[in-house]
């Protein structure tokens, strides 16, 4: 899934097109496959001492915390709904799970954009979304004392005390309502999608 | 606090219904607190989500079909079916178990509406379902989805209006009021959906409305939703100083909608693969509907005109796990839109133009009987001629209906208000519109202007709440009583001509515009009624002839004048009297204050009344 160099590519550097399912693939990939995610991991780590001018962000890796720790076990529940409403209606784990090996770009291209057009739509039914920061991406910002440190990632030059200055870079993304249906007390969410027998 | 609280709209749509409300103790004057109610829903098996709109669609899986629990609801049920968009997603790959257009099965004079018919295609062993029962379903969900909802203001006891096209028959009419009565109203009240619209149109504007019409005014409401199309006229007048409205005339039942609008599209792309060696199954065809659905909403959602975007990209999906290789590519072209939809269903045609054919031409069909000619604007020609003399009686109105200019061939509308989903598109908004000034134009009348800011989703339900509140007296209420004059077939008493059917003469038993709880005058002539055996009258409707008043016998019409419906049938019990006896009786109609039509039939002497029923059983004659 991670493979990088299939004959159709005209470089080194994937398209865009390319990188969607890449990227889908590597998600998934990571989760699922624990020896993936340890050669990812190195591959990571190789990057960073390459001579660049700023520093990479910190790998986002379970840091462990420094005492006591209380861990939330995530419910699968609500992690099955979602990727069973992927899959409904984004085609999300077939797309994921093909090789892309042997498939021209607009062939994937087609897909993708059932994918996207299907990821949209689970999106915009089941999340409400909105930016964490209302001001436009580039434009300088500041941040005051005690701001929240889970809604703003400072990075860069990350020194001194508040109030920070600095230049946004990416909105973020806030939740601020989930709609995910409810379910009937003896579903069985582990099957993602049925299998379909035409009779 | 004594009477309702809340008056609830039903939208109860062929292929999608909504509930919208009014707190009527909360509202004051035309500042309504005012809301649509999120119908909780199975969207997938053993999966309830709220969505604003409920389909209206009914599944009845096998036995096997479904695991425990996969039809459970929020409130308790027989699981025995499903309702909303499980049932259509379900239905859309089982469709012999699918019931859809239940509403439109429900006017369908040529079938048994109480029998159960659906699916019409079902194998036997599927226990089929009446039209009348689907609906009683799908009004139930929305009453266990509302009491779910309130629990402190029970549906049983609130002010329900039920909205219906505004070219039902009686029978349609009645069946509707017995579906939503099993399904628990109460105090029930039905609602013409283009009424509606106006109201919502009138809700919305928060009072502002006056200022934008004036008296003379004439709206042309132009409905058209997933499976019909239905026209009315509403013209504004002036009284003690107050703005009144009249609903003035309304469309024939036109089968007509956006869906046949995507089906449409889907089989020219479907012929174009073909030519290109690919062929679709049917499963695949569902899914290039969907998928021309949705990007016709896009190529015709631009209000530039299909200049800005050359082409839409379809991908019909692979039905099987591998995405990539199993998926169709192909395109939708703006031209193939602008042929297909602009030009195919809204053509700018002539004022002039007719419609192909009539649109009740079958009788004995086993499906539905769509509109056979697609063009919506040829529709409303029709429709605008025939109606030219609808405001004939009314003050103020002699411009324009030609009296003052001469030479009008049809009604000139001052201002369109447009409702459904379709007309979310601009460019068929503008389209119709533009059709519709040209033949303003070509009498050298002012163009129509458009009335705006309609949620064209849920403004039926909400105009239909918004009534309800009017109902209590707090706003201005669309006036005008039925649309139709009815009439019942009398044999003439000219000599009998051997092997000539002897010709049959109209009697009219219900006038025009009879507004809710009032009754008709008796006509002086006299039928005769076989006791102990059913006799069948023949029935017609009239929506142009305003000036026949009971017991006006007409011995021609028209072939437009009058349409014929399901016919009438009584049966005097034998009580006191001797079967095979001929009893003379009179037709006495009345309308009832949830706005259906009663007829009764009334002996020469005593107190005695048989109802009369309208036959929903699809006997019509051959020959109607």
């Amino acid at each position: 899934m991670n493979r990088t160099q299939p004959p159709s590519f005209d470089g080194v550097k994937p398209s865009l097109l390319r990188r969607i399912p890449l990227a889908f693939g590597a998600l998934f990939g990571l989760l699922a496959n624990a020896d993936l995610a340890a050669r990812y991991a190195a591959l990571r780590d190789g990057a960073v001492p390459t001579p660049t001018p700023t520093p990479t962000p910190a790998p986002v890796t379970a840091a462990p915390a420094p005492r006591a720790p209380v861990l939330k076990e995530p419910s699968p529940d609500a992690a099955l709904q979602l990727l069973a409403l992927l899959q409904r209606d984004a085609r999300l784990i077939d797309f994921v799970g093909e090789d892309l090996g042997g498939y021209a770009d607009a062939q994937i291209g087609a897909a993708a954009r059932l994918v996207h057009e299907g990821c949209a739509k689970v999106l915009r039914e089941h999340f409400s979304l909105v930016p964490v920061r209302d001001e436009a991406e580039g434009s300088r910002v500041t941040l005051q004392a005690g701001f929240d440190a889970a809604a703003v990632r400072v990075t860069g030059n990350v020194v001194g005390q508040p109030p920070f200055a600095g230049s946004l870079r990416h909105r973020g993304w806030r939740v601020t309502e989930v709609r995910l249906p409810k379910l009937a007390e003896q579903h069985d969410a582990r099957v993602v999608a049925p299998a379909e027998v035409e009779l | 606090m004594t009477g309702p609280r809340f008056a609830i709209g039903i939208d109860l749509g062929t292929t999608h219904s909504a509930l919208a409300y009014v707190d009527i103790a909360g509202s004051d004057g035309e500042a309504t607190v005012h809301g649509t109610l999120p119908i909780p829903q199975l969207t997938a098996p053993g999966a309830v989500e709220s969505m604003p709109l409920l389909p209206s669609f009914l599944y009845l899986p096998h036995a096997d079909e479904m695991a425990a629990g996969d039809l459970v609801l929020p409130w308790p049920s027989d699981g025995g079916h499903a309702v909303g968009e499980l049932a259509r997603s379900r239905g859309a790959t089982t469709p012999i178990r699918l019931v859809s257009s239940a509403k439109s099965w429900l006017c369908h004079p040529g079938v048994d509406r109480r029998a159960s018919i659906l699916p019409h295609d079902a194998p036997p062993e599927v226990a089929r379902v009446s039209p009348l029962d689907a609906s009683t379903h799908y009004l139930e969900h929305v009453r266990n989805a509302w009491d779910h909802a309130h629990p402190e203001a029970p549906f049983a006891e609130q002010d329900v209006t039920v909205t219906i096209p505004a070219s039902f028959d009686p029978a349609a009419r009645e069946l509707t009021v017995e579906a939503a009565k099993t399904a628990g109203c109460v105090s029930l009240t039905l609602l013409e959906e283009p009424q509606s619209a106006l109201y919502s149109w009138i809700e919305a504007s928060g009072g502002a409305w006056r200022k934008q019409v004036q008296p003379g005014d004439i709206i042309l409401v132009i409905d058209v939703g997933g499976g019909t199309s239905d026209f009315s006229l509403i013209a504004v007048l002036e009284r003690d100083g107050e703005l009144e409205l009249h609903r003035v005339a309304v469309g024939e039942h036109i089968l007509l909608g956006g869906d046949n609008m995507d089906l449409a599209l889907a089989h020219g792309v479907a012929r174009k693969l073909a030519a290109a060696g690919t062929t679709l199954d049917a499963w695949q065809l569902r899914a290039l509907t969907y998928a021309c659905r949705s990007a016709k909403e896009d190529l015709l959602g631009d209000t530039d005109g299909l200049a800005g975007t050359a082409a839409q990209p379809i991908v019909v999906p692979s039905r099987g796990s591998k995405l990539i290789g199993g998926s169709i590519r192909t395109e939708l072209t703006a031209d193939e839109v602008g042929l297909t939809i602009v030009d195919g269903f809204f053509p700018q045609v002539e004022a002039s133009a007719r419609p192909m054919s009539r649109v009740r031409a079958g009788l004995a069909q086993l499906g539905l009987p769509y509109a056979q000619d697609a063009a919506v604007t040829r529709h409303l020609a029709a429709f605008l001629g025939r109606q030219l003399g609808a405001v004939a009686e009314l003050a103020g109105f002699d411009d324009r209906i030609g009296k003052g200019a001469g030479g009008a061939s049809f009604l000139h509308p001052t201002a369109v208000l447009f409702n459904g989903g379709v007309f979310k598109s601009a460019l068929l908004a503008d389209r119709t519109l533009a059709t519709v000034n040209g033949w303003l134009a070509a009498e050298g009348a002012a163009p129509a202007r458009l009335l705006a800011g309609a949620d064209l989703d849920l403004a039926v339900a909400r105009g239909a709440a918004y009534y309800g509140y009017v109902r209590h007296g707090h706003g201005v209420r669309i006036r005008g009583g039925t649309a139709f004059a009815y009439y019942v077939g009398v044999e003439s008493s000219m000599p009998a001509v051997p092997g000539i059917e002897p010709p049959v003469e109209a009697l009219c038993v219900a006038p025009f515009g009879m507004e809710e709880g009032t009754e008709a005058q008796l006509p002086g002539l006299e039928l005769g009624l076989v006791v102990g055996e059913p006799v069948h009258f023949r029935f017609y409707a009239s929506s142009v002839r305003r000036q026949d008043s009971v017991g006006t016998l007409l011995g021609a019409w028209a072939p437009d004048e009058l349409q014929e419906l399901a016919p009438l049938s009584a049966t005097l019990p034998p009580e006191g009297r001797s079967p095979g006896e001929v009893v003379p009786v009179r037709l006495h109609a009345r309308v009832t204050e949830a706005g259906t039509l009663e007829l009764e039939a009334v002996p020469r002497s005593g107190d005695e009344r048989w109802k009369i029923e309208f036959d929903v059983r699809g006997e019509r004659q051959q020959d109607a």
